[in-house]
């Protein structure tokens, strides 16, 4: 059986508001609650409630044979919730249809593996039991932040009780191995692993709309000829190609009048028409009994930029020091002891904020830029650091401000 | 090809940036093998030309020949700019020598136009290049005389450096330049957005000429000697409002408040010296300002090496190359966003021009964040370095070869 497996992700964080030094002490409100409304009810009329509302469809005129699988994060869930409760009705009428997987990831869509262990898996018992009141169903697929694998998520993830685990199909992950087997990562057991076919989902995800690209404009038919070639050149027919995107892709970053919605919707019966290929959802697919090639993560794998590694988030002094500082923190906010206080960290401890950060691509002016809303990654580094000054001071512990180096 | 080339002032006689460019730009094109015959209003004989062939007003005709009469009424400009804005009396303090000119700008310009058509009349060249409005009558005549092209640099406008009182002859001088012009030349796309806006002209007709830093040592020392135990800010330019000293001021007061072990030094001279002294004593600041006067040379190096944050703070600056100058030394840079450099300087912190508030933020984040200050130091050196005037004189050339075409 090939299987393809299409998921998802849906996120939001909270971006900061104009925060300057001498607001620390003075203002515990962080958040720009204008401008996430805003965000959030523009990428709700654009992409959530017509999307999933074309996905339901879907599953349903399919009889269930179109599947799919969402990542929603916790931060995403609270918008939905504050400013578009539409957008999250929506969702709950796709996941009750039995088609759609829900997955589990950290709450606040942090880093927090890199750090703190003890963090991470607060994080994600948090967002498990939020899928399941909000959904029904307790997860048993983990995604982590920006799909990054490593040995030390496998591991936990495994000890929380998923038996499955997505990730990049990075060529230097990989090398020759192939990213449409089933893995079992170094160090656990049980545990699969389902990688992101990166060509075919940036197919979608990316070039779909680009007019300079050879193969555009790209029709359902055309793309299950090339899921029809993986098998062919496999020469196997235990295929499993993940198709794994942000969710915005469909009607937001691509806006409709690209076509990625009539695509999407005429991509099921495409695929069975011209394709070997059936939907799962990760939980079907490593439900059905085969053998998991192992496979070792001697570094973090992600899905960003040409790299695949956490350079995006990462990459400079300043990235490091506001990740470094953040995480300094949080013993201090934790023997606090105010849920509000923890939930203020656990905001800034979303990645996207030092994403902001990035100068890996700031003179270009690219992707990096077109998501934040500062106007500099200097500008998010400065900003950041005073909100965390505030949440020092709140807390009780020393600022993370330090005097400049005397002569 | 041979270019007349046409500039207010040469360095070492300079009162700003533009007779920097001059030098720095002519050198560059001597290298690539152009041919340049330089005429400034008075030549000193100690300016540094063994590239280019100087001549001053004063070479010409044994003296200056006077403005004929009629042709333009004597006026006193009351805009602060001469062209370039001079130190308000009490803290006079010449640049060099003394000056050749009345004080009557106009006239001075009359002057240097008739020279320059001597000049004109007497020389061969293939195209005019005229910088700033002081020399755009001038070089319109030359070029039109001699049936060449006619190519217009501008380093500032007349908005830029009087945005509050900008006098209409000047503007009328430096629109009829720009238009007369086969090809304009401007600093940053900042300043040709603004004079395409200011005089209506054809967009095509605009270049862009980033200017850069002329050659530096490899490596400069920093911190070889503190002067002063805290944290130092440094403005280095004209004080005068163009550049913003009083918003510096301004966030000066909230930055002392967080941490008064800072020191703001404010080096130059200007029409608003006088007042930011007496401001700064009276805000209760004394302690924690430093006004240098105009520095040069080493001093200028001195004051980058003891800096630990360069604020360039313009409400209006076509380009800005102390903020050059001072990333290129590892000195953190923060900059109005009226700055022309900031578009190629993008490892420095920016504020909106009036951004009191956000220009304190800023400074006190580069004095207290380590990480911040080391990236915009290492990043921001690279970058200056990065830029050359050989590259800008490639840029030049190709339009004297297109005018030419």
């Amino acid at each position: 059986m090939s299987g393809v497996v299409l998921y998802f992700q849906v996120h939001q964080p909270w971006r900061l508001k104009r925060y300057t030094w001498f607001d620390i002490g003075r203002e515990a409100d962080y958040f720009d609650d204008a401008l996430n409304g805003r965000i959030l009810r523009k990428v709700a009329q654009r992409c959530y409630l017509p999307t999933t509302a074309l996905l339901t469809r879907l599953v349903e005129e399919s009889e269930g044979r179109f599947r799919c699988a969402f990542s929603i994060s916790g931060t995403a869930l609270d918008q939905m919730q504050r400013y578009a409760p539409e957008a999250l009705e929506g969702f709950r009428r796709l996941a009750a249809t039995g088609a759609v997987e829900i997955l589990a990831e950290t709450s606040h869509h942090a880093l927090a593996f890199l750090t703190d262990e003890a963090e991470f898996r607060a994080q994600i018992e948090v967002q498990a039991a939020r899928v399941l009141r909000e959904f029904g169903r307790r997860p048993t697929t983990f995604r982590n932040t920006e799909l990054v694998i490593a040995r030390d998520v496998a591991r936990v993830a495994e000890a929380a009780g998923f038996t499955a685990l997505l990730g990049e199909g990075a060529d230097h992950l990989l090398g020759f191995r192939d990213s449409t087997r089933i893995y079992r990562p170094e160090g656990t057991e049980r545990l699969r692993l389902l990688l992101r076919c990166y060509r075919l989902s940036d197919d979608i995800a990316f070039r779909f709309a680009d007019r300079g690209w050879k193969e555009w404009p790209l029709t359902p038919a055309k793309f299950a000829g090339w899921l029809e070639d993986v098998a062919v050149r496999r020469g196997a027919d235990d295929s499993v190609v993940g198709l794994f995107m942000d969710y915005e892709t469909a009607g937001e970053h691509q806006d409709a009048a690209t076509g990625i919605l009539t695509f999407l919707e005429g991509l099921p019966e495409a695929v069975a028409r011209h394709s070997r290929f059936r939907f799962r959802t990760p939980a079907e697919v490593v439900a059905l009994k085969g053998s998991a090639l192992p496979l070792a993560l001697p570094r973090p794998v992600s899905w960003a930029d040409a790299e695949r590694d956490l350079t995006a988030w990462l990459g400079n002094d300043m990235q490091r020091a506001a990740h470094e500082a953040l995480y300094a923190l949080l013993p201090r906010v934790k023997a606090h002891g105010d849920p509000g206080r923890l939930e203020s960290w656990r905001r800034l401890s979303t990645s996207d904020h030092v994403y902001y950060m990035s100068t890996k691509f700031f003179s270009d002016g690219d992707v990096h830029r077109y998501f934040s809303p500062y106007g500099s990654p200097h500008d998010a580094f400065v900003a950041f650091m005073n909100v965390l000054d505030d949440l020092a001071l709140r807390v009780g512990a020393p600022r993370v401000a330090v005097p400049a180096a005397l002569a | 090809m041979r270019v007349l080339m046409l500039g207010w002032e040469y360095p070492p006689h300079i009162a700003g940036g533009l007779g920097t460019a001059c030098l720095a730009l002519t050198r560059a094109l001597a290298a690539q093998g152009e041919d340049v015959l330089f005429v400034v209003p008075h030549r000193h004989g100690d300016e540094p030309a063994e590239h280019l062939e100087l001549v001053g007003g004063n070479d010409v005709g044994g003296g200056l020949p006077a403005p004929r009469p009629g042709r333009l009424a004597r006026q006193r400009v009351a805009s602060v700019l001469s062209p370039y804005a001079r130190p308000a009396g009490g803290l006079a303090r010449p640049t060099s020598g003394p000056r050749p000119y009345g004080p009557d700008l106009f006239a001075q310009i009359a002057s240097y136009e008739a020279a320059v058509r001597q000049v004109a009349r007497e020389a061969s060249f293939d195209v005019v290049h005229a910088h700033d409005w002081m020399s755009f009558g001038a070089g319109a005549q030359a070029a039109a005389e001699a049936g060449v092209p006619l190519i217009v640099h501008v380093h500032s406008l007349e908005q830029d450096r009087c945005p509050r009182g900008m006098d209409p002859r000047i503007l009328a001088a430096e629109g009829a330049g720009l238009r007369a012009a086969d090809l304009v030349l401007c600093v940053s796309a900042l300043t040709a957005r603004r004079a395409q806006a200011a005089h209506d002209l054809d967009p095509s007709r605009l270049r862009v000429v980033h200017n850069a830093l002329p050659d530096l040592p490899r490596r400069l020392p920093r911190r070889a000697r503190r002067l002063r135990a805290g944290p130092v800010v440094l403005f280095l330019g004209r004080v005068t409002a163009q550049k913003g000293p009083e918003i510096l001021l301004e966030a000066a007061r909230r930055v002392v408040a967080v941490d008064p072990r800072v020191t703001f030094v404010i080096a130059g001279d200007g029409d608003l010296l006088a007042s930011m002294i007496e401001r700064t004593a009276a805000v209760g600041l004394a302690r924690h300002v430093a006004f240098t006067g105009f520095l040069k040379g080493r001093a200028v190096d001195r004051a980058y090496a003891e800096a630990d944050v360069f604020v360039l703070p313009s409400v209006s600056e076509p380009f800005g190359l102390t903020a050059l100058e001072a990333a290129a030394r590892g000195v953190p840079v923060i900059l109005s966003r009226a700055c022309g450099v900031a578009e190629v300087l993008t490892s420095a912190l920016r504020v909106d021009a009036w951004d009191v508030e956000a220009l304190a933020d800023r400074i006190l984040a580069v004095l207290h964040r380590p990480a911040l200050a080391a990236l915009l130091a290492r990043e921001g050196a690279r970058e200056a370095r990065a830029l050359s005037w050989a590259s800008a004189a490639e840029r030049v050339r190709a339009a004297y070869v297109e005018v030419c075409a």
